[in-house]
């Protein structure tokens, strides 16, 4: 990794360079009702709009590069025969300016399921190798838990990682897009004192943390739990009303709907994300339910979040960004339910 | 500019291999007619489905147990277990109830139409490892359908198989698939044992449980422990029933082989639908051995 230091007054120059590109970055959207600021991501054209000083915002930035609602092909239809086409939505690269650790560990954790298994997922890989990611280090917010996740830094997965230092940045650089971009605004090679600083950064924000998942043989209690009254509990508050999938940044299922067009001669196949959580996720034909209440849903959640992703590669599926908490109605966060499954209440 | 950054179109590289590596080809479906309609029964058709072009219906091969996902433009798409025999290839007869939006109009469609097939995906049952074997068949209802293609197979090279049992249990006798071919499967030399629940006036044979069959069967041999495989495939609550007395009579687990239904959207491990705990019924299913189904929570 190749280590540079530049003024914060650069990265307003670095922007205007991007700025051939589509940028997606944070911006305020309004306050809450505690008059506290609510950031989300979303196409950014001037460099005053980005608020890099974001503490969250209330979405991840899946809708970028997995759209809520997408179109993965349409049909010509002539009387019987039809003919299909494919399309995958993309074709230009995006620029991510202010991303946060957690939301590109999110990527990396999406890239194993999504484009290194058999059949790789061709609308989310398309989208995915035309990103470039500017990271931003953060603040630990109340709701973070992505230090017991172990996703609080990033070592891959973007193109340039900035950590604030005060009066200037220092930039990781992971990619050479990254090298040649910022090669053409005043950067400088790091001195001792930039790198002792830049530890003493990360080492005040390390204890900064106070929110705990306990991660230990997780996997194995969840197993062990299954039948766990804890489940009734947290299912039984539970409204199914699929928030925590909306926000959380690495929950990837989907369901696919076609629809005929107006005049008849068009049909298209829709993709909408779906949630776990809803009603009608596991429901079969003729109206078998295999996860019929609340309960099995919320805890299939869990499973496939902690056990299932930990099976299968090796690394739990949840960044620990604190998101499905923060928009849950009903108070569910996942430190207080793994707690309460562990017995730690 | 100076410099760019690169736009890296997937379509432009070159594919894997096999297709399902290549995500280019990810969406791509088999164009395929619906050469024959027959009904089975009141709910369930019978569809003869031919891959139009030749050397894709010829390159198309496919394992016992396999499903397939069928799709009908505007309408949806939806995975069915193939109920053909291997060796017809891209010749697939697939039976399917009219219960949900997408095969009610199925039910509607006429010879010829076409639709669109991918796949094969998922297990299949390892037929060869049961050569010198008895072979226990056991289907509830719908089940019949994912085990006549091993079964089809297994009449097609009966002299490599010992015994073939065929315990098959329905509802009413109006609801027994493939009544037409039950002379044929006998005339192999297969044990069939059919029973349904509620017998009208014209039925002269079995009525009550295939579990009533099951247990006459077991009593015949000795022990089931060494020469017997067992596929098994009902509605849920038939399994837990059918599969602890199996392991009772001392079929070992590994043994028993069981093909799950579960909701699907992609077929291809993406969506997330199908997954029982950890595993996804696309991938890793539909087929799993008894084992497998144990180490499964909500499984069956």
């Amino acid at each position: 990794m190749i280590f540079k230091v530049f003024d914060k007054k650069e990265l307003s120059a670095l922007f205007d360079i991007l700025s051939a590109y589509t940028i997606i970055g944070p911006v305020q959207r309004g306050v809450n009702r505690d008059d506290r600021p609510l950031f989300d991501f979303d196409m950014v054209y001037d460099f005053g709009d980005l608020a890099l000083d974001y503490t969250a915002t209330t979405h991840s930035a899946k809708r970028f590069f997995m759209p809520y609602t997408e179109t993965l092909s349409t049909f010509q239809v002539n009387r019987s025969d039809w003919d299909k086409r494919v399309d995958f939505n993309t074709y230009k690269p995006q620029v991510f300016f202010g991303m946060h650790a957690c939301d590109v560990n999110a990527l990396n954790k999406l890239d194993k399921v999504l484009t290194q298994t058999v059949f790789p997922n061709p609308y989310y890989l398309c989208k995915r190798k035309n990103m470039f990611i500017i990271g931003m280090g953060c603040t630990p917010q109340p709701q973070c838990f992505c230090r017991s996740m172990g996703t609080d830094t990033a070592l891959q997965g973007f193109d340039l990682f900035l950590t604030d230092l005060g009066n200037r940045y220092f930039a990781e650089i992971l990619s050479a897009p990254a090298f040649q971009f910022l090669s053409r605004i005043k950067i400088k090679a790091p001195t001792r004192r930039d790198q002792l600083l830049y530890e003493k950064v990360v080492e005040t924000r390390n204890t900064r943390f106070n929110t705990e998942l306990d991660t230990t043989d997780l996997a194995k209690i969840l197993d062990l739990e299954f039948e766990s009254k804890a489940w009734k509990e947290w299912g039984g508050k539970c409204l199914s009303c699929g928030s925590c999938a909306q926000v959380c940044p690495t929950c990837y299922c989907y369901g696919v709907e076609e629809n005929v067009d107006l005049d008849l001669k068009g049909a298209s196949k829709v993709r909408h994300l779906h949630s776990c959580n809803l009603l009608d996720f596991a429901e079969v034909a003729g109206g078998h339910n295999f996860r019929p209440d609340s309960a099995t849903r919320l805890k299939y959640r869990y499973y496939h979040k902690h056990r299932g992703f930990m099976e299968a590669f090796e690394e739990s599926l949840c960044v620990g960004c604190g998101r499905c908490g923060k928009s849950c109605l009903a108070g569910i966060t996942p430190p207080a339910v793994i707690s309460s499954v562990r017995h730690q209440e | 500019m100076e410099n760019r950054l690169p736009f890296f179109d997937i379509t432009a590289q070159p594919g894997g291999r096999r297709r399902r590596e290549d995500p280019a080809s990810f969406e791509y479906t088999c164009p395929a007619e619906i050469t024959s309609v027959y009904s089975l029964t009141g709910t369930e058709k019978l569809y003869q489905i031919r891959i139009i072009d030749q050397a894709q219906r010829n390159h198309f091969s496919f394992q016992p147990g396999q499903f397939v996902m069928l799709e009908l433009p505007g309408i949806g798409e939806a995975p069915f277990s193939i109920s053909s025999s291997p060796t017809r290839h891209g010749d697939l007869e697939l039976c399917i109830r009219a219960v949900g939006n997408f095969t009610n109009f199925l039910s509607r469609v006429e010879r010829g139409a076409k639709v669109g097939l991918s796949g094969p995906f998922g297990t299949h049952f390892p037929v060869e490892e049961m050569h010198d074997q008895d072979i226990l068949f056991i289907a509830g209802g719908l089940g019949i359908v994912p085990l006549r293609s091993p079964l089809l197979t297994v009449l097609e090279n009966r002299s490599r198989y010992r015994r073939i049992d065929v315990i098959y249990g329905a509802r009413s006798p109006a609801e027994l698939l493939f009544t037409y071919q039950y002379a044929e499967w006998r005339r192999f030399d297969i044990n069939l044992g059919i029973t349904v629940d509620q017998p009208d006036t014209t039925w002269d044979g079995r009525t009550g449980q295939i579990t009533e069959i099951l247990r006459e069967r077991i009593r015949e041999s000795a022990s089931l422990a060494d020469h017997t495989f067992a596929i098994v495939c009902g509605p849920p609550v038939m399994f837990r029933f059918v599969c602890d007395m199996l392991t009772g009579a001392g079929l070992p687990m590994q043994k028993m082989f069981v093909s799950l239904e579960r909701r699907m959207h992609c077929g291809r491990g993406k969506c997330c639908r199908c997954n029982i705990g950890s595993t996804y019924t696309c991938l890793d299913g539909p087929v799993f051995d008894y084992w497998s189904v144990m180490n499964l929570k909500e499984a069956i």
